[in-house]
C-alpha cells in the first residue's frame, strides 16, 4: 500500500517541480547518460517511482558518485573495483576508455534529496519520518504538498503527525497568496504562531507584510508574529540568564580561594590568577599523559585532572607562602607588590615551558554539546561548571565548618592573637590557607580549561573581576562571595544586550567601585569592635 | 615603612640635589643633541626621546610616593591620572594637524573622519587651543581624582581594598578608551601628530626644547613635593599614614588630608603623561593597563618609597634597564621584572635610596604600634 502510495506521490512531484521527460526516453534509466541536467532530473524522478531494486541501487550509486555513463547510453556503477551494469546489476567489465562520471550539480542534488525526504517519509521507524517531516519544514516546496497531504492521510503516531502539520502550514504560507486558499492560510497561520521559533517567524513575517495577502490572514501573521517575538525576547533574557549564571559560577570558584586567603591572612594574592592557569595546564598535561598510557581512560581525564590540578596548585601554594608570603607578614601591601611579581615570573616559565600560544585542551564527549529547554541552550559545559561550582562551595562549607582546620582558619580569621593564644599554631593555619585558595584556583582552572582559552594570560582576564567579587562580597563569609559572584556575573550579561559587552563591564566596575564607597567592607563584612574593623 | 616618624627633622637635602641634576642631565642631552652628526658627543633622536620618556615615567614614579610613600595610599591605578593627561595633549596634537592628516579634513582627526562622523564631539571644542588643552591636562584628572578620592576617602576605604578599586578604575578606562565611540580613536589611539605651537615636533631643536621642558617639570615637581611633605602639612600626612585612627582622634581631619595630596598628585601624573606623549608620538588606552600602574609602584619601591629622589632613581633605572633588556634578551624581561618585584619587597624594603641610610630598627620611637602590630589586624 505504502510502496503505490510513494509511487503515485513521486509522480506528482515530477508533474508539479514541472520537469517533463525527454522525448528521446528509451527507459526510466537512459536520462542519467544524457549531459542534460533537465533529463537527469527527470530520469531521477522516474527511477525512485520505479521503485525496483536496480533503480533504488542506480541513485545511490549516484549519490555516491559511484554511476558512470559509458558509449551508447550504457550504465555503470563502478565503485572501487566491483563494476556491474547499472540497468541489471550483472557484475561484467568496465570499458577501459569513454567512462564519464554522470555529473550532479546543484539542482540534482536537490532534487535527489527531495526523492529521499519522500522516501524516508514512508520509513519504517517514527524517528526518521519526523526528520523528514522536519526537511520538510525548512523547505517550503510547492512540489511536496501532495506528498504530505498523502503522509498526513496515513500517518498514526501523533508526534510524527504533529510534525507533518507544522511542514505542511509551513509550506501552504511559503506560496503565494491564491484565491480560495484563505481559509487554508489562516489555519496554516495559526498552527505556525504555536509552533513559534525565528523559521516561523520569518514566514509570517512576509505573510504579514504581503499586499496582495487576505486582510485577516495578514491580521492574523501579525499578531502572531508579536507574540512569537515576545516569546523570543523572554527566551533570549532567559539565556543571557543562564549565560550569567555561568559566568557567575566561574567567578565563584576563582574568587573563593582569593578570599580565603584574603580572609585569613589579610593577603591578597594577584598570582591567583596565575595559579587558575596552572590549574588549566595540568589538565592538559593529564589529557596529555593519559592519552599516551591509558587510552581506554581518556574520556575521563578531566575528573582524573580534578584532584590532581588541586594537589599541584595546593602544593605550590604553600610552597610560595612558605618561601615568600610568611616573610612578609604584616605589610599586606607589599604582599600584593611581591605576589604580582610571582605572577609574573610564573607566567614567564609557562610561556617558556609551553610556547606563547593557545593549547588544546580537550572537552570530551560527555561535557560537548547541549540540550534544548524550550528556547533555552543550555551547552553541557557550561552545566557541569554551574554544578561543579556548587560542589566546590558545598565542600568548601563543609571543611570550613566541620573539620578542625577549618575551624582553626574560621578562629584566625576573626581574631589572630586571640587564636594563637589558644593554642592554634597560626603559621600552620596560614600556610595550609595559602595553598586551599591556590588548589581553588587549580580547580577554578580546569573549569575554565572547558570554556577558554588556555594560554598563559589566562589568569589575567579573570583577576580583575575576581578582585571584584572578593572586595564587593566581603571577605567575612563564602555566602558573600556567592551572592558577589551571581550579581556580577549575571549583572553584566543581562546588561549586554542592551549596552553591549564593553559598556556592561564598564557599569559593573563603575557600580562596585560606587558601593564599596557605600559599604568599605563588602556586602558581609565582618564586624568586630576595632576601630578598624 | 615606617622609617621616619619625625619629619620634621628631615630637610629632604636629596631632593634638591635630584632635581639639579636632572635639569643639568636633561640641558646637557639637549646641548648635545643640537651638535652637529659628525661631533663625538652628537646625542641621537632615539636617546633624546628616550630620555624624555624617562623623565616622564620619572614623574609619574613620583607622583606615586607622594601617596604612597607619604600618605600610605598603595594605588594600583595611578595611570589613568598619566594617561588622562597624555590623551588631553593628545588631542590638541591632532587638531594641530589640521588638514595635513590623510584624509584631509581641516576640522575634524583622521579617525573621525574613517568613522564618518560629521562633526567634533562637544569634548573636543577648544582643544585646538594650547591654553585649554593645558587646563585640560590638569582638570581633568584632577577632577576625576577629587571625586573618586572624595568618596573613598570619606567613607574610609582603606588599604587592599582601595588599591583594588583604583586598579579597577584604571582597568575600566582602559576599556572605555578602547572602544571606538568613546571618540578617542579606540585601539589606535592618538597618533601621526606633526607640531606643537606650529614647531615641528621632529626637529631637533624642538624635541631638544621638549626634553628641557620635561627636565624643568620634573625638576620643578620634586620641589614641589619637598616644600609639601616638608611642611607641617607633610607632617600631617605622615601622621596620617602611620596612625590614621590617632590623627583622627586628635582633632585633624584624614579624609582631607589624603583628598589633597591625591588630588595634587594626579596633576603631578597628568603633567607627565602630557610631556610623555609629545615626545613618545602616540597615546592609546594601553597606558591604562593596570599592569602599567603596577610597574610605575615597583619604580617608587626599587628607588625607596617616601624619598620623592627616590622614586625618580627608581623610575629610570628600572625603564633603563627595560630598554636594554628588552632589545638583548627579550624572553627574560619578565623574569627581571618579577624577580624584582619579589626581591625588592623582600630584601629592599627602603629601596636603594635605604641602602645608604640604613633604618635603626630598635629605635622605639620609630615604629609606632598600630604599624607593627603583627599580622592581624585587618589592612
Amino acid at each position: 500500500m505504502r510502496k503505490l502510495g510513494l509511487a503515485c506521490l513521486l509522480a506528482a512531484l515530477c508533474l508539479g517541480g514541472g520537469l517533463g521527460g525527454s522525448s528521446a526516453r528509451a527507459d526510466d534509466f537512459s536520462g542519467l547518460a544524457s549531459p542534460q541536467f533537465e533529463d537527469v532530473s527527470a530520469s531521477i524522478t522516474a527511477l525512485a517511482a520505479n521503485g525496483s531494486a536496480q533503480a533504488d541501487a542506480a541513485l545511490q550509486a549516484l549519490e555516491a558518485h559511484h554511476l558512470f555513463s559509458g558509449a551508447d547510453g550504457a550504465l555503470f556503477i563502478h565503485a572501487g573495483e566491483v563494476c556491474q551494469n547499472a540497468r541489471t546489476g550483472e557484475a561484467t567489465t568496465c570499458p577501459e576508455e569513454g567512462l564519464k562520471p554522470v555529473r550532479v550539480n546543484n539542482r540534482i542534488r536537490k532534487v535527489l534529496a527531495g526523492v529521499q525526504a519522500v522516501r524516508e517519509l514512508s520509513a519504517p521507524q517514527p524517528e526518521e519520518r519526523i526528520k523528514a517531516a522536519e526537511t520538510f519544514y525548512t523547505r517550503h516546496d510547492a512540489a511536496l504538498l501532495p506528498a504530505l497531504d498523502n503522509a498526513l492521510s496515513s500517518e498514526k503516531v501523533p508526534a510524527v503527525r504533529e510534525k507533518l502539520m507544522q511542514a505542511h502550514a509551513a509550506t501552504v504560507l511559503a506560496q503565494p497568496p491564491a484565491e480560495g486558499a484563505q481559509a487554508a492560510r489562516l489555519k496554516a497561520v495559526g498552527f505556525l504562531a504555536e509552533v513559534g521559533g525565528l523559521e516561523a517567524r520569518g514566514l509570517l513575517a512576509g505573510v504579514a507584510a504581503n499586499v496582495g495577502e487576505a486582510p485577516d490572514v495578514r491580521h492574523a501573521a501579525q499578531s502572531a508574529v508579536s507574540r512569537i517575538d515576545w516569546h523570543l525576547r523572554v527566551w533570549s533574557v532567559l539565556q543571557n540568564a543562564f549565560y550569567g549564571l555561568s559566568y557567575g559560577s566561574v567567578l565563584l570558584l576563582a574568587a573563593t580561594g582569593l578570599a580565603i586567603t584574603f580572609g585569613v591572612m589579610g593577603v591578597i594574592n594577584m598570582a591567583h590568577g596565575e595559579m587558575m592557569m596552572i590549574g588549566a595546564y595540568v589538565t592538559w598535561l593529564v589529557q596529555q599523559g593519559i592519552k599516551m598510557t591509558v587510552p581506554a581512560l581518556e574520556p575521563f581525564a578531566i575528573l582524573i585532572a580534578i584532584p590532581v590540578a588541586f594537589v599541584v596548585c595546593g602544593g605550590i601554594g604553600v610552597v610560595i607562602e612558605r618561601s615568600l608570603i610568611r616573610f612578609l607578614y604584616g605589610r599586606p601591601l607589599e604582599t600584593l607588590l611581591a605576589t604580582w611579581g610571582l605572577s609574573l615570573v610564573l607566567q614567564q616559565v609557562i610561556r617558556s615551558l609551553f610556547g606563547p600560544t593557545n593549547i588544546a585542551v580537550q572537552t570530551p564527549a560527555w561535557l560537548s554539546g547541549s540540550i534544548a529547554l524550550g528556547g533555552l541552550d543550555i551547552t553541557l559545559n557550561r552545566l557541569a561548571i554551574l554544578v561543579f561550582a556548587g560542589l566546590v562551595l558545598g565542600g568548601l562549607m563543609l571543611v570550613l565548618r566541620r573539620t578542625p582546620l577549618g575551624l582553626q582558619m574560621r578562629a584566625v580569621t576573626q581574631n589572630r592573637r586571640m587564636a594563637a593564644l589558644m593554642g592554634i599554631r597560626t603559621p600552620k593555619v596560614d600556610a595550609l590557607a595559602f595553598g586551599l585558595g591556590a588548589g581553588l584556583a587549580g580547580l577554578a582552572g580546569v573549569a575554565v580549561s572547558q570554556i577558554d582559552n588556555v594560554s598563559p594570560n589566562l589568569g589575567q582576564s579573570y583577576i580583575i573581576d575576581s578582585f571584584m567579587v572578593v572586595v564587593f562580597g566581603g571577605v567575612g563569609n563564602l555566602w558573600g562571595t556567592l551572592a558577589a559572584a551571581m550579581a556580577l556575573g549575571m549583572g553584566g550579561k543581562v546588561l549586554e544586550p542592551t549596552i553591549g559587552a564593553v559598556s556592561a563591564k564598564i557599569a559593573i566596575l563603575v557600580l562596585v567601585i560606587a558601593y564599596i564607597q557605600r559599604h568599605p567592607r563588602g556586602m558581609f563584612p565582618v564586624r568586630g569592635r576595632g576601630i578598624e574593623s | 615603612m615606617n622609617a621616619f616618624s619625625c619629619q620634621s627633622a628631615r630637610s629632604f637635602k636629596s631632593v634638591v640635589w635630584t632635581a639639579g641634576l636632572v635639569l643639568l642631565a636633561a640641558i646637557v642631552l639637549a646641548v648635545a643633541s643640537l651638535l652637529p652628526e659628525s661631533s663625538p658627543l652628537h646625542a641621537s633622536a632615539f636617546v633624546v626621546s628616550l630620555a624624555g620618556k624617562y623623565l616622564a615615567y620619572a614623574m609619574l614614579a613620583l607622583s606615586v610616593d607622594l601617596v604612597w610613600g607619604f600618605a600610605g595610599i598603595l594605588t594600583l591605578g595611578h595611570a589613568a591620572f598619566f594617561g588622562l593627561g597624555g590623551y588631553a595633549m593628545g588631542m590638541y596634537l591632532m587638531r594641530e594637524i589640521g588638514a595635513r592628516g590623510a584624509y584631509g579634513d581641516a576640522n575634524l582627526p583622521d579617525f573621525m573622519v574613517f568613522l564618518s562622523w560629521k562633526s567634533l564631539p562637544w569634548y573636543w571644542c577648544g582643544t585646538d587651543h594650547f591654553a585649554w588643552a593645558m587646563m585640560l591636562v590638569l582638570v581633568v584628572p584632577a577632577l576625576l581624582a577629587g571625586v573618586f578620592g572624595w568618596l573613598a576617602f570619606r567613607s574610609r576605604v582603606s588599604g587592599v581594598y582601595l588599591s583594588i578599586i583604583t586598579q579597577a578604575l584604571t582597568y575600566a578606562l582602559m576599556l572605555a578608551f578602547f572602544q571606538n565611540g568613546f571618540g578617542f580613536g579606540g585601539n589606535n589611539g592618538l597618533t601621526d601628530f606633526k607640531d606643537i605651537l606650529g614647531a615641528d615636533l621632529h626637529a631637533p631643536a624642538t624635541r631638544a626644547a621638549l626634553l628641557v621642558a620635561t627636565g624643568v617639570a620634573l625638576a620643578a615637581a620634586l620641589l614641589a613635593a619637598r616644600f609639601i611633605v616638608g611642611s607641617r602639612f607633610g607632617n600631617l600626612l605622615v601622621a596620617v599614614r602611620d596612625a590614621e585612627n590617632r590623627t583622627r582622634f586628635l582633632g585633624y581631619r584624614p579624609d582631607q588630608v589624603k583628598l589633597l595630596v591625591w588630588v595634587f598628585s594626579a596633576m603631578l601624573a597628568a603633567v607627565g603623561g602630557a610631556l610623555y606623549v609629545t615626545q613618545v608620538g602616540i597615546i592609546n588606552p594601553g597606558e591604562f593597563a593596570p599592569a602599567n600602574s603596577i610597574e610605575s609602584v615597583i619604580w617608587v619601591a626599587v628607588g625607596g618609597r617616601g624619598t620623592l629622589s627616590g622614586a625618580v632613581l627608581g623610575a629610570i633605572l628600572v625603564n633603563f634597564g627595560k630598554t636594554l633588556f628588552t632589545a638583548w634578551l627579550p624572553e627574560f624581561w619578565l623574569y627581571g621584572l618579577g624577580l624584582l618585584f619579589i626581591g625588592t619587597t623582600l630584601f629592599l624594603p627602603n629601596g636603594i635610596m635605604g641602602l645608604w641610610r640604613p633604618t635603626k630598627k630598635n629605635d622605639p620611637e620609630e615604629i609606632t604600634p598600630e604599624v607593627s602590630a603583627p599580622e592581624g589586624e585587618h589592612p
